[in-house]
């Protein structure tokens, strides 16, 4: 039966996997495709390269190095491997290595990190070309068994025929043989359009255990011995732990530790985490919150606004012409300024790692979107080296890019390292969930654009102002102190490029960074880039008293996949023919992750602040789509990502400190709010985009600019709770 | 200590009075399927039946739920037959990540208990959990193929 198979919480497990990772190191092998030396999976069955374990009863297991956390490319990834293997679906399972086996043999599963959309199409290329690989062998080593040259057999669904003969073997028989040929130096992959599992609405691997509550994740770990941690950080980001007051909670039932993290965090250490908790609510601290407890969101709001001021300096991230003198000299000119807050993740099971540390061995239990990252924090942390750590992947119960960081692992780790011996589960609170995110970056956005006599756009200024994320996480990735990531769907060129020509056009960023961590959130820059240039191309539309999808199509010219998918939500949601009575249309687009995304919605507004939305309709061309009925689940989960963002999200700061603490202050879409999205699929080919994000970010603009059509009234701020505006 | 019934068991649990029902079924039954979301009844994920009502278990304590019929995603299905909402779900493929479904799929037994062909109202009254994944649209597909069987 198709399952992945998560890990198996039990001494044995343990014992097993800590083997595994020893049988790995020993032999150590570097050749990706197997080589004469056979790797064997935990079971005793062969691989047939890295990627591949044929086993007798002719199951195979196909190995995934990224993380499953919902968006389905677990499976889309095994499909991959089929396609190329000829298995027989039905048999197929799926395992993840551990990061310490992957590093063992020097990387041969290549990047675990699952963000950017990259989960399929980063790693599509490989992952075929090991099925592929896996097939030439089986195929070869019945051919030997035979004495008959390969090139006279042939293989379907895991079965393997010679024409000449009709004999008949199967991949399980062959298995042992295969696992000790050379692996070809090269395999040719097929055509797309002889696809047979790739491209197919096939069923997820992954859903029966989460029906019966036997899916494990991060939060359910249980190990012998265990004890379960509660953490508080200092809730002002940057400041300091001074003092705690042990005494008063040391004889609370349960309890059996308080330890210091770092030199920002204290953590309970009981039986139960439910104990854990309870006395850490009741612990005296004392926090040394520092300069920052003075940052609140107007300070940061004015000194963001600051930055849009031409004068400051800022880094251009995308030039043609000279937009501001053609600004100056323009017959007509329009000009907004925009803003997007902080975002929390709110991922449904809030941050927890399980960590076993002693001096021979850290080992890690966790939900992570980058195994390899996770990894490199439990060596850090840990302070052994990578022969002795390693991590153990489970199922995350929603990333969205939040658990591509590695804070809570690293803190599991040092809590560990306090109680050597003794496996602790680590797990926030909502309330901890909250307070110390990795938030979507905040900005503010001016744009101006300018106008010849004839209503044509002459001229676009887009001038950000605020947060970086590579400034923060990823330094090493500035271009000369500019981050590039900041011009997502604005950019000259690449896999968020821009999808208008405007002969005078100027995009820049006044970089400033507020004290409060920003993080990739689903989307990432993407959502305020679209929402900013797409809710004022519809401003630029009214202002030339032209229809919000002919005025974009006439700077679409040079942009066929933007236009193309544009034209497909047109078409789908009616756009040429009235919409009914009280319903007002918004659209939108934008290119993302290598994607090209074009959203619409139908809304009716009652009293100008109760929005109904009856109808979405989404287009994506994502180059090829593996798995239809998983993108599809994508993009209906990006508008429900990125309408509860516009709705009811927003994270403000006072006293340094995030005020949003539980979904009682920051609320997420339920079903009752949410219509069904209609998808519309149209892969051009040729190259390869992701799924997971670029959609989300026509969500919020569709609205935003039906909304628009509905009361005249522009909302240039988020989120509409702010505004008293509210579903209806 | 307390006494609760849970999928049918009796049990006698080292665990005191006020303590959540949620805790108490995860920590001390050791029945890690029902889910700690918000820890404030808001987001649904710890749903189980108390009496049969779908109940967010944060919200009540083991001294309330001692003496009622408690059933949790694991006491569901019927020993190896899997609930029509289960086996929907599967079908279906309604799940993404899954956190929220232990307690997504435990209202919506209630709701089909209660009311065996729900419409769209009924379900945008009765299902109020959230999933930030936003598998809504295959839940309510599932919930009508259910009521058609």
């Amino acid at each position: 039966m198709n399952k992945h198979v998560s890990p198996k919480m039990n001494r044995r497990a343990f014992v097993i996997g800590s083997a595994a990772v020893g049988a790995g190191l020993a032999v150590g092998l570097d050749i990706p495709f197997g080589g004469p030396a056979v790797m064997r999976a935990a079971d005793g069955s062969p691989e047939i390269g890295a990627w591949v374990v044929v086993r007798p009863d002719d199951t195979v297991v196909i190995r995934i190095a990224r993380s499953e956390m919902g968006q389905g490319s677990l499976t889309g990834l095994a499909q991959l491997v089929a396609e190329e293997l000829e298995c027989d679906w039905s048999k197929v399972t799926t395992e993840y290595p551990t990061p310490g086996q992957s590093v063992a043999r020097k990387r041969v599963w290549g990047d675990f990190s699952t963000g950017g959309s990259r989960g399929i199409r980063s790693s599509q290329d490989y992952v075929r070309k090991g099925g592929a690989t896996a097939r030439v062998m089986l195929i070869e080593a019945a051919a030997n068994e035979w004495k008959v040259p390969a090139s006279e057999c042939t293989v379907a669904r895991g079965v393997i025929t010679h024409k000449g003969s009709g004999r008949t073997t199967t991949y399980g028989k062959v298995a042992e043989a295969a696992a000790r040929l050379t692996p070809p130096a090269d395999v040719k992959l097929k055509d797309p359009k002889d696809w047979t599992i790739v491209g197919k609405g096939l069923l997820r691997l992954d859903t029966a255990d989460k029906t019966t509550g036997a899916m494990i994740y991060g939060i359910d770990v249980k190990l012998p011995g265990m004890l379960n941690a509660a953490i508080k950080d200092c809730p002002v980001f940057g400041g300091k732990l001074k003092s705690y007051d042990e005494a008063k909670v040391a004889g609370m039932k349960g309890v059996k530790k308080v330890v210091k993290v770092g030199d920002t965090a204290v953590a309970v250490v009981a039986d139960t985490w439910w104990h854990a908790k309870t006395a850490l609510e009741a612990l005296p601290i004392v926090w040394d919150e520092g300069d920052n407890a003075k940052v609140s969101s107007e300070s940061i709001a004015k000194w963001l606004a600051e930055g849009l001021d031409n004068d400051q300096p800022a880094y251009v991230g995308n030039k043609n012409g000279d937009a501001k003198a053609a600004i100056a000299g323009a017959v007509k000119k329009v000009e907004a300024v925009y803003s997007y807050p902080y975002q929390n993740h709110a991922t449904m099971e809030p941050m927890n790692a399980t960590a076993v540390y002693t001096a021979d061995k850290c080992e890690v239990w966790c939900g992570t979107q980058n195994g390899e990252a996770a990894f490199a924090a439990v060596l850090e942390a840990s302070g052994l080296p990578a022969e002795k750590c390693d991590v153990h992947k489970v199922m995350l119960g929603g990333g969205f890019g939040r658990r591509g960081q590695t804070d809570y692992v690293r803190q599991a780790v040092m809590i560990a390292k306090q109680m050597p011996g003794t496996p602790v589960k680590l797990l926030w609170s909502r309330e901890e969930d909250m307070a110390h995110g990795r938030y979507h970056p905040i900005t503010q956005c001016k744009m101006t654009g300018a106008f010849d006599a004839n209503n044509n756009l002459v001229a676009l200024h887009y001038r950000l102002s605020g947060q970086s994320i590579l400034f923060s996480l990823r330094p090493e990735a500035l271009q000369n102190g500019m981050d590039p990531a900041a011009f997502q769907g604005v950019a000259q060129s690449g896999e968020a490029a821009f999808g208008y020509s405007v002969p005078n056009l100027l995009v820049e960023h006044a970089m400033r960074n507020p004290h409060v961590p920003p993080g990739f959130w689903r989307g990432v820059n993407v959502n305020h880039n679209a929402i900013y240039m797409e809710c004022f191309m519809d401003e630029l539309a009214h202002a030339a008293g032209q229809d919000p999808l002919e005025f974009r199509r006439k700077l679409m010219g040079n942009h066929p996949k933007h236009l193309a998918v544009l034209n497909a939500v047109a078409e789908k949601i009616g756009w040429t023919t009235p919409a009914p009575q009280g319903v007002y249309r918004g659209i939108a687009q934008v290119m993302g992750y290598g994607s090209y995304v074009a959203g619409a919605a139908e809304i009716s507004v009652t009293d100008g602040s109760k929005i109904k939305v009856h109808r979405i309709v989404a287009s994506t061309d994502p180059g090829y789509v593996v798995n239809p009925a998983q993108v599809e689940r994508q993009i209906a989960g990006s508008f429900v990502y990125g309408l509860s963002a516009l709705f009811y999200g927003g994270c403000t700061v006072k006293d340094g400190k995030i005020e949003q603490s539980n979904f009682d202050t920051y609320n997420s879409m339920r079903i009752n709010e949410m219509p069904k999205v209609e998808s519309v699929m149209v892969p051009s080919g040729g190259f390869w985009g992701g799924v997971g994000e670029p959609t989300i970010g026509v969500a919020a603009p569709a609205v935003l600019n039906a909304y628009f059509a509905a009361t005249g009234k522009r909302i240039r701020s988020v989120p509409l709770r702010d505004q008293n505006i509210t579903f209806a | 200590m307390a006494n609760l019934t849970i999928n049918g068991k009796n049990l006698t649990l080292d665990v005191e009075p006020d303590t959540p029902l949620l805790w108490a079924i995860r920590e001390n039954a050791g029945l890690t399927g029902t889910k700690y979301g918000c820890g404030i009844a808001q987001c649904g994920a710890c749903t189980v039946h108390i009496d049969g009502v779908a109940t967010r278990s944060c919200g009540v304590s083991v001294a309330e739920a001692e003496g009622k019929k408690i059933t949790t995603i694991e006491g569901l299905a019927s020993g190896a037959t899997l609930h029509k909402v289960q086996e929907a779900w599967i079908a279906k493929d309604v799940p993404q990540c899954g956190y929220c479904q232990s307690g997504m799929i435990m209202a919506v037994a209630a709701l089909l208990n209660e009311k065996p062909k729900p419409t769209d109202a009924d379900i945008d009254e009765a299902i109020t959990n959230i999933c930030r994944c936003g598998t809504f649209q295959q839940v309510r597909e599932a919930i009508h193929t259910i009521a058609a069987a």
